[in-house]
Parts: structure tokens; sequence; C-alpha cells
């Protein structure tokens, strides 16, 4: 899923400007999960936004609204009826969410509530870790499940390096060594000869280097005349 | 407005839980204790099932003050409520720090259903505490924060 987490209060308060009608808009699906945006983080933002520009003297109307997921047409366009009321709607969606409402609704502004972080899933109970960085080649057939792309300081593809002590990457002692997991995966598995192939250097052109991507099923495409 | 009545517009919401505190409010009460009259109570299944956006809005609807009262460390009837709550106050001090209000308009006390006369001392030490504070910012200015607490499509 997408990790996000919230900005301050106080970033946010600066992106309403003379806004007098705001709408905190949520998501209901990754940023419901980690914590960000989800039905009581829209509550908490739209109540400290209702009482923080009542303390500066505004009469700011905040409301609030949770979508099923911001970053689909048909779930946001239901709010289409009511945003005529706001001038600014505030996203706690991700990224993707944020673009998704300013896209649909070019007559409104839209501002993020939300810095979003990476993909990755909750360890545990308040804590969220990266896991995959959507590199557009994926290599964890090779190496045992563990993702050296996001996991590695380095994104080595022929791993460790010398930094690895203890298990532990340099960078943190907090931070396991992405090649110490492959190992201790592949060992597991009866499979670390696997580790005796050099990987070449990897493609990335299938990664950000090659610009924003896009991804076409011809399959699934519908045919001219028919509405999206 | 004289200052008597002054003190008593206060209001502190007090969120007590049915096991502990609730009860050491009615011992309280049964052994003619007296506790300021601005302490309003509002009896919680355990302080774990208050949530943050709960003690926001109590402030947003007018509450200078509000207090959490659970069990003792160990003693919560559903094993951690009252640990899990006490994070959350402390949470809650961040957020009000945030928006501008001071963050000691926030507590939380533990005790248990046979300590009537520590429920009474904390509520007057709290009372005391929100009395010297003064009433909330947000309710000086005689307007309400919301038009609305809440308008959805979801």
């Amino acid at each position: 899923m997408i990790v996000a987490e919230q900005k301050p209060l106080a970033e946010i308060k600066s992106m309403l400007g003379e806004a007098k009608r705001v709408l905190v808009v949520g998501c209901g699906t990754c940023v419901t999960v980690c914590f960000a945006g989800g039905t009581k983080e829209v509550a908490v933002l739209a109540s400290t936004l209702r009482m923080s520009t009542h303390l500066d003297s505004k009469e700011t109307v905040v409301d609030e609204v949770v979508v099923q997921r911001q970053c689909e047409w048909e779930y946001i366009d239901p709010l289409l009826a009511t945003l005529d009321q706001y001038d600014l709607v505030v996203s706690l969606g991700c990224g993707v969410g944020v673009q998704t409402l300013a896209e649909r609704f070019p007559k409104i502004r839209v501002v993020p509530g939300l810095n979003t972080m990476f993909m990755g899933l909750p360890t545990k109970t308040g804590e969220c870790e990266e896991r995959c960085q959507a590199c557009g080649n994926c290599v964890l057939d090779q190496t045992g499940g563990v993702c050296p792309i996001s996991r590695c300081s380095k994104q080595l593809l022929n791993g460790p390096c010398g930094g690895s002590q203890n298990g532990k990457c340099e960078i943190n002692q907090d931070v396991p060594c992405a090649w110490q997991l492959i190992w201790e995966r592949l060992t597991n598995l009866g499979r670390q000869q696997e580790l005796l192939k050099v990987q070449p250097p990897k493609d990335w052109s299938t990664s950000r280097n090659g610009g924003p991507r896009r991804i076409v099923r011809e399959d699934l495409q519908l045919p001219e005349g028919y509405r999206d | 407005m004289s200052d008597t009545q002054q003190i008593s517009d206060l209001k502190i919401v007090a969120f007590c839980c049915q096991y502990c505190a609730y009860k050491a409010a009615d011992l309280a009460g049964s052994l003619r204790l007296q506790y300021p009259p601005e302490f309003r109570i509002i009896q919680v299944p355990c302080t774990g099932r208050l949530d943050t956006v709960e003690v926001l809005h109590a402030f947003e609807e007018g509450a200078d003050g509000v207090v959490t009262l659970g069990c003792m460390p160990g003693d919560c009837h559903f094993l951690e409520g009252n640990l899990r709550a006490r994070r959350r106050v402390e949470w809650v001090k961040k957020v009000l720090a945030e928006v501008g209000l001071e963050a000691e308009r926030v507590e939380m006390y533990n005790l248990s259903s046979a300590m009537g006369d520590k429920f009474a001392e904390y509520a007057t030490e709290m009372t005391e505490r929100i009395r010297k504070l003064g009433p909330s910012p947000l309710r000086r200015s005689g307007k309400q924060v919301a038009e609305t607490p809440v308008a959805g499509v979801s």
C-alpha cells in the first residue's frame, strides 16, 4: 500500500489562504490503513482546522468527507454535487488522490494535507516500512522475496557491501542489511548457491529514468464513443 | 457578571471509566465529599474507548478542560485500555498546542473505585488549574466554532 504522513498543521493552514469554506477529503484505502487520511484522521484535521482558524478570528467553515478510493474517477464523482459550496479542498489522500481530484474538478483548488512517503506495509501497529520502489523490473525471484532496490541503501544487486555489520546497515543501526536478509532467506530455503550468479547492471529504463510511466492494455480499452 | 458567575460558567468534561473513576465519583458522593460543580462526568466503558477526536470535539463544543480518569496501571478491566488512553492524552496535548490551545487543558489521572477522596482531589486540582487558565479561547469570542460538526457524502 501507499504510506503517507500528515503535514504539520501550520503548513496545511498556510495553504488555506483566504478560503472561507474548506472540504477535507479523506481516502478509505491505503492512507486509512497507515492512519494518515482515514475517517478519524479527517475528523481530527477538520476539528483542529476549525478551532485553529477560529482562534485566528476567521469564519472558516471546515467540512469533512471520506471517499472509498480517491484515485479513481467513479469514487470521487459523487463529490461534484457538493463541491460548488467550497473554495478549497484539502486532500488527505496520497499524491495520486490529490491529482485525481485536481484533474477531475478543474474549477476548485485542491491542496495536499499529506506527504506521500513510500510503498510499504504496516510491520506493527503504528509503524510502516518501505518495501517497493516501483522500479518496473522486479528482481524478487532472484533475491528470495527481499527487495534490494527498496531495502538496500545502495540498491545493490550483488551485495552485501562492506557497510553490513552484524546484520545491520551502516547508515543506521535500526536498518537491517537487505543482503543479510536475502542471505538468511535463501539459506532457509536451501538456495544460497543462487547468490553465486553475478547479476548484470539493472535496466533502469523501466523506472523513473524513462520519465512518467504509462501502461496501455488494448484488450481492456473501450471502443470509440464509449465513456470511461 | 461577577467572579462567582464566571467560575460557574467553566465546563470541564471528565471521561470516567465505569469500573473505577465513575464508581469513585459515586463513593465521593456517599462520603459527602465536595468537588467543584464545573466537573461534568461522562461515563465510558473504558478509557481506552476514548478517541482523540472526541476530546477535540469537546473543546469545539465549548469545554474549557477535558479530563480522562482511568484505572490504576495494571488494573484495567480490558488489560491496557488505560495505558492506551494515556498515550492518546499525551498525543492530544501536542495537537492542542499546534491548534493554539494550552496543552494543560487536557489531563489524565489514574485511580481505583475505592478512591473517592482521590476523585474529589483530582477534580478540585483540575478545576483549579482551569480556573487559573480561564475560559477556553475558543469560547471567548462567544461564537460557536463549527456551523455543523460534520457534513458528508461518505
